[in-house]
């Protein structure tokens, strides 16, 4: 167990560069820089894998243990993010639908609402939204929560204990997050798609919720369920695992804590933008 | 069979693999014995004992656990490293179980139980640890002296083999440390519960006065290396200005 993390690890030990003083050309920082980013990507590959090597091999092992910590997960990345995520859903009505059927319908030109629609919410403000806030909410989370018990040496006592660390703590992380980012998405997306509708309504337009749903659902095809599921549970696994690796990746002090959690969330935002363009990618060339 | 047998052995640090805290180390313990080992703070008592344990490998040298070389230790030879219990200096418990919680989960992780299935189990060892009033409560709001009890109880409840206590007395009050020295010696001579075998015990302290015991064997760590000292009537006569510190007796220093 400690030796896989510390092939994971070993070779991202960036405190080195990070200690060492400021280089005196510009070429110099570039390539510190561009040292230490694939030192993390390395790091976070190898730590992506184990952790997928971990799903597969132990989906059997102390079932009475992991899955109720998966339900805690899903509870703690979905259900208790809801209030918040209605909120958001009216919000994100209000500012994207409502202010764009407004628009459309002032030129005449409603008959685009489905498709400018599906592209805008469905496609990408929906999913990357709900992978900023679950990140947001949950990530920063996670790395408190790991490097804390890292620091306290909990990690140390799962492995006196015979208990994969790896397994116990970051299994239930991951599924727990994939799984609440995807159903969040989903209840943002229905609820923004209501709520711009409500506005509209009070602005006016003349268009009836027949019509407004019809053209969303026309504009929807069986590629935009199944990359919405993909970039979900892709935002949901990523996430996850950035905030883990960065918890649990190093032996950390109780004072390092604070500083690893806004490095995670910023590799964390990284990561999502890259998965959004890979996607991005995917829906243009189908 | 030894239950521990070291031979050439180099320790590195637990934070720090490629700085050695012991080295050269040839130790036997045979099952059943009970083992002291001594050191000044820092000395490298907490890694040499989770090497031990088997939580990492040796650097250098065989090391046998139940006659098990360490140095292919993995997944498939957890039943061993299950033969051990191991208790850390300060508990190290989960801070965000109950102390019910944080001594049922090896149980149930390793025999896939769910919780009800395990309470019996886990209800006989916290009654026999006094610690049933304080069961449903969180580590962080019970004291140090029951956080050590809890850890015990944690590393008992799948009934190792042998025990690896680290400076287990070192934060004791006086009514705890009277109590911990009773009951190891009750596990040395084998519980009931425990299905009657004497368990080998190994427990590194900082203050060697509490240990005084007949059927104890002691051995300090000091200068990176590992010196075997024998009984208490051995460590009582002997001359080393460490051993001396560890029994708080005055040392003559030159200035």
């Amino acid at each position: 167990m400690r030796e896989h993390l510390a092939k994971a690890f070993e070779l991202t030990d960036t405190q080195l560069f990070r200690r060492a003083p400021l280089p005196k050309s510009y070429t110099d920082f570039l390539g510190r820089k561009l040292f230490l980013l694939l030192l993390t990507l390395q790091g976070l590959v190898a730590f992506a894998l184990i952790t997928l090597g971990v799903i597969l091999r132990k989906s059997g092992v102390a079932r009475n243990v992991i899955r109720p910590r998966i339900r805690q997960e899903i509870a703690r990345a979905g259900v208790a993010l809801l209030p918040m995520f209605l909120f958001v859903a009216l919000a994100l009505g209000f500012l994207v639908i409502g202010q764009t059927v407004s628009a459309l319908a002032k030129v005449g030109a409603t008959r685009y609402l489905g498709s400018t629609m599906v592209i805008v919410i469905v496609r990408e403000l929906g999913p990357l939204l709900a992978a900023m806030l679950v990140l947001a909410r949950v990530g920063t989370a996670h790395v408190i929560e790991l490097g804390t018990a890292r620091a306290l040496g909990e990690v140390e006592a799962l492995e006196a204990l015979g208990i994969d660390p790896v397994h116990y703590l970051i299994v239930p992380r991951v599924i727990g997050m994939a799984a609440g980012v995807f159903a969040l998405t989903v209840y943002l997306i229905i609820g923004a798609l209501g709520s711009g509708y409500l506005w509209a309504f009070l602005q006016d337009v003349p268009l009836t919720p027949g019509d407004y749903f019809k053209q969303i659902t026309e504009a929807l095809n069986w590629l935009d369920f199944a990359l919405l599921a993909l970039k979900t549970v892709a935002f949901g696994f990523f996430i996850a695992i950035v905030t883990c690796y960065h918890g649990l990746g190093q032996p950390l002090r109780l004072e390092d804590v604070s500083r690893v959690a806004v490095r995670a969330v910023t590799q964390g935002v990284i990561v999502c933008v890259l998965v959004d363009a890979l996607f991005i990618v995917l829906y243009l060339l189908t | 069979m030894a239950a521990i047998q070291m031979r050439g052995v180099k320790v590195g640090a637990m934070r720090d693999v490629s700085f050695t805290v012991v080295e050269q180390v040839d130790w036997s313990v045979a099952a059943g014995e009970f083992w002291v080992i001594a050191g000044q703070q820092h000395s490298g008592k907490s890694d040499f004992l989770m090497m031990t344990a088997g939580l990492m490998m040796p650097v250098q040298g065989s090391y046998k656990l139940f006659g098990t070389e360490t140095q292919s230790f993995g997944e498939a030879e957890l039943a061993e490293r299950l033969r051990v219990g191991f208790v850390f200096e300060g508990g190290q418990l989960f801070n965000r179980l109950t102390i019910r919680e944080n001594v049922a989960l090896p149980l149930q992780y390793h025999r896939d139980l769910p919780s009800a299935a395990a309470a019996q189990e886990v209800q006989t060892l916290l009654e026999l640890l006094e610690l049933t009033p304080l069961a449903d409560i969180t580590p962080p709001n019970i004291s140090d002296n029951w956080r050590q009890r809890a850890a015990l109880a944690r590393a008992l409840i799948l009934k190792p083999e042998m025990l690896l206590l680290d400076n287990p007395l070192g934060r004791l009050g006086g009514r705890h440390l009277h109590w911990w020295l009773q009951f190891l010696g009750r596990l040395g001579h084998g519980p009931e519960w425990c299905g009657g075998k004497p368990m080998t015990l190994v427990a590194t302290t900082d203050d060697l006065r509490p240990w005084q015991g007949a059927r104890r064997k002691f051995a300090l760590l000091r200068d990176k290396q590992f010196v075997p000292l024998g009984s208490w009537n051995d460590v009582a006569s002997a001359g080393d200005p460490v051993v001396k510190e560890l029994l708080a007796v005055p040392v003559e220093t030159t200035m």
